[in-house]
């Protein structure tokens, strides 16, 4: 079985949590850039996060055969903060990047006229720079939340098809999937969603565009919880290939729009085999489909993209 | 104009009689080979039939988890293949960039040699800096899921060295730019800067844990412009952290006889033994360069496939 979580908060995670995530089936994730918990109070500590997003990170995943990808923005909560406002001006450097996969988190939490700024100016910023976005949906007064986003949305430059909404639940699913959008949902331990209530709605609408994410954080959250959704899954009757597809295929499409999503891994083997990341053999069980690369005989491997 | 089949910034002297391969470039074979390219990925990848514009390779059956079976995360069942540098160790700072470019455009597929003749091409007519982000740079950025991440190093390598990029050039893109692209500069530093005006950069990536920047700092600028007290350290922190010392540029000139970095090394054994670890295999070959005659400090027998704890804290 091989699982991707879709929206899971590395940076607040332990090696033991990505070593329990590889044994559960876990081989990619992407991880949004998100409150720390701990306020912000100035655009330079976004930009370390962000740095730390697209550098260490990756590396602590790669060590545990886990491809990382991320989102990048502006939080929703952190939007209403001036101070850290202007981290809008950095983004399009970071928006470049080849690990980013989409603009996000962002959306409500407070609905505030400063988060409607944040959220629109960063739709934008997802349309100018071909990638989709990712759209928190608040803890609070949820249906409006949606509805509100759902509005900002039809009038930004960014097709609904190009937009995950997150933390949905059964009393918005419905209309977040009329309006076309990719469908989210964060199962947790006692909040948001559970596996069963997510089996019901997978039963209820389908697989279609549906994401199942752990959105596991510095909280009471589990890593596993893709790993114990697919199980459930499978227990209730869905098919291994249902599975695949809300756990694997759905996450790589919705990210793949950004053409940037690539899940081969660099495992640094160097810190658990004394081996190096710059030579050796692979560790794949099936092998090395490509010729191996020599330097001095160009004709000796086919040319990848050829 | 083709920007990088002059000669090159700063010719390496040291690198005229080098062979273009590392000593482990033979048996590193290039799992990624079958790989989509970052040709395929670009826009317009997403009109593909199942939405993924996906530079790796997203469908692998066979390589995933086996429920069960997974002992030592990443050491098998990875993802996919690994998409390892097509140019192994100090290559890409060894080979002169017409070399490279010759070499790069002969693994490229026709959409991915087109970008970078393009990027090459531009970078050369508009080198320094404009506006917030300059055109050459944003190449840097997207020259992954342009050229497939296994030739990003290259090409990255190629684009600064196009784009004449001085000390505060790669300094700037170093800073600004994510673990790989800071891994590129590093590697570019030998065809670009002639002076230790790049050694904070180099500094900076000897600070990280991060073996690939690791790996990558201890080339050929480092071996000739780092003080020895930073070298040695350097050299350690290698064996600390698994990175294999054949990464270490001049590694057998800068320590003969370097009767320190024998101490350092043999009180590194001593607490590695003290502690019951085995000894990284590494050791005994830098030992053996400070002094050909020295004994190793402890059975080769007790060396074992791991040897550290791939961090140093």
């Amino acid at each position: 079985m091989r699982l991707f979580d879709p929206h899971i908060h590395m940076t607040s995670r332990t090696t033991d949590d990505y070593e329990a995530m590889h044994a559960a089936g876990v081989r990619a994730v992407v991880e949004p850039s998100f409150w720390l918990g701990q306020p912000r109070t100035s655009p330079a500590s976004f930009l370390d996060y962000f740095d730390s997003l697209l550098g260490w990170e990756p590396f602590r995943a790669a060590q545990y055969g886990i491809a990382h990808h991320c989102t990048l923005a502006l939080n929703p909560k952190e939007a209403n903060d001036p101070r850290c406002v202007p981290v809008l001006d950095e983004l399009p450097r970071y928006l470049v990047k080849d690990q980013v996969v989409a603009v996000g988190e962002i959306g409500y939490d407070s609905m505030t006229p400063a988060e409607d700024t944040a959220l629109a100016a960063q739709l934008q910023l997802a349309a100018d720079h071909e990638l989709p976005a990712l759209v928190h949906t608040p803890h609070r007064d949820k249906l409006a939340g949606l509805r509100r986003t759902l509005d900002v949305v039809r009038e930004s430059a960014l097709p609904p098809d190009r937009v995950l909404v997150d933390h949905l639940n059964e009393t918005t699913v419905k209309e977040a999937k009329d309006s076309g959008c990719w469908l989210g949902f964060s199962v947790y331990p006692d909040t948001k969603m559970d596996e069963e209530r997510m089996v019901e709605i997978l039963r209820a609408y389908g697989t279609e565009q549906v994401l199942v994410n752990s959105a596991a954080d510095w909280g009471r959250s589990d890593p596993l919880k893709t790993r114990k959704v697919a199980d459930l899954m499978l227990a209730e009757g869905f098919a291994e290939d249902d599975v695949d597809r809300v756990l694997w295929r759905n996450p790589v499409a919705f990210y793949g729009l950004s053409g940037r999503l690539t899940l081969d891994i660099a495992t640094p083997e160097s810190t658990h085999e004394g081996n190096s990341i710059l030579r050796g053999a692979p560790k794949d069980p099936e092998g090395p489909v490509g010729a191996p690369s020599e330097w001095d005989d160009p004709t000796g491997a086919p040319a990848p993209g050829a | 104009m083709t920007p990088s089949r002059g000669t090159p910034a700063t010719p390496d002297a040291d690198t005229k009689d080098r062979p273009l391969t590392d000593p482990q470039a033979g048996t590193a074979s290039r799992p990624g080979a079958d790989s989509p390219s970052g040709a395929e990925s670009g826009p317009g990848a997403e009109a593909r039939p199942g939405g993924e514009g996906v530079a790796g390779t997203e469908a692998r059956p066979g390589t995933e988890a086996r429920p069960g079976a997974e002992g030592r995360p990443g050491a098998e069942g990875q993802a996919g293949a690994e998409s390892r540098p097509d140019t192994p160790g100090t290559t890409l700072a060894l080979t002169p960039p017409a070399e490279l470019r010759a070499h790069l455009t002969a693994r490229l597929g026709t959409a991915a040699r087109a970008w970078l003749h393009r990027a090459l091409d531009e970078a050369a007519a508009h080198p320094g800096t404009h506006g917030p982000i300059s055109v050459w740079e944003l190449r840097i950025a997207e020259a992954g899921r342009r050229c497939g991440p296994e030739h990003a190093d290259a090409a990255r390598v190629l684009i600064l060295h196009a784009a004449r990029a001085d000390a505060d050039a790669v300094t700037r893109v170093y800073f600004q730019g994510t673990a790989a692209e800071r891994r590129a500069v590093l590697h570019a530093l030998p065809h670009l800067v002639p002076g230790p005006e790049a050694l904070p950069l180099v500094e900076d990536a000897l600070r990280t844990n991060d073996t690939r920047l690791l790996a990558a700092a201890v080339g050929p600028y480092a071996a000739r412009y780092l003080d020895p007290h930073q070298w040695r350290h350097a050299v350690l922190k290698c064996l600390f952290t698994g990175v294999p010392v054949d990464a270490v540029a001049d590694l057998d000139r800068r320590a003969h006889r370097d009767a320190e970095l024998a101490r350092m090394l043999g009180d590194y054994a001593a607490e590695r033994t003290a502690a019951g670890r085995p000894l990284p295999e590494d050791l005994h070959r830098v030992l053996t360069f400070t002094d050909p005659t020295a004994t190793p400090p402890a059975p080769a027998a007790d060396c074992g496939t791991r040897g550290t704890d791939g961090k140093e804290s």
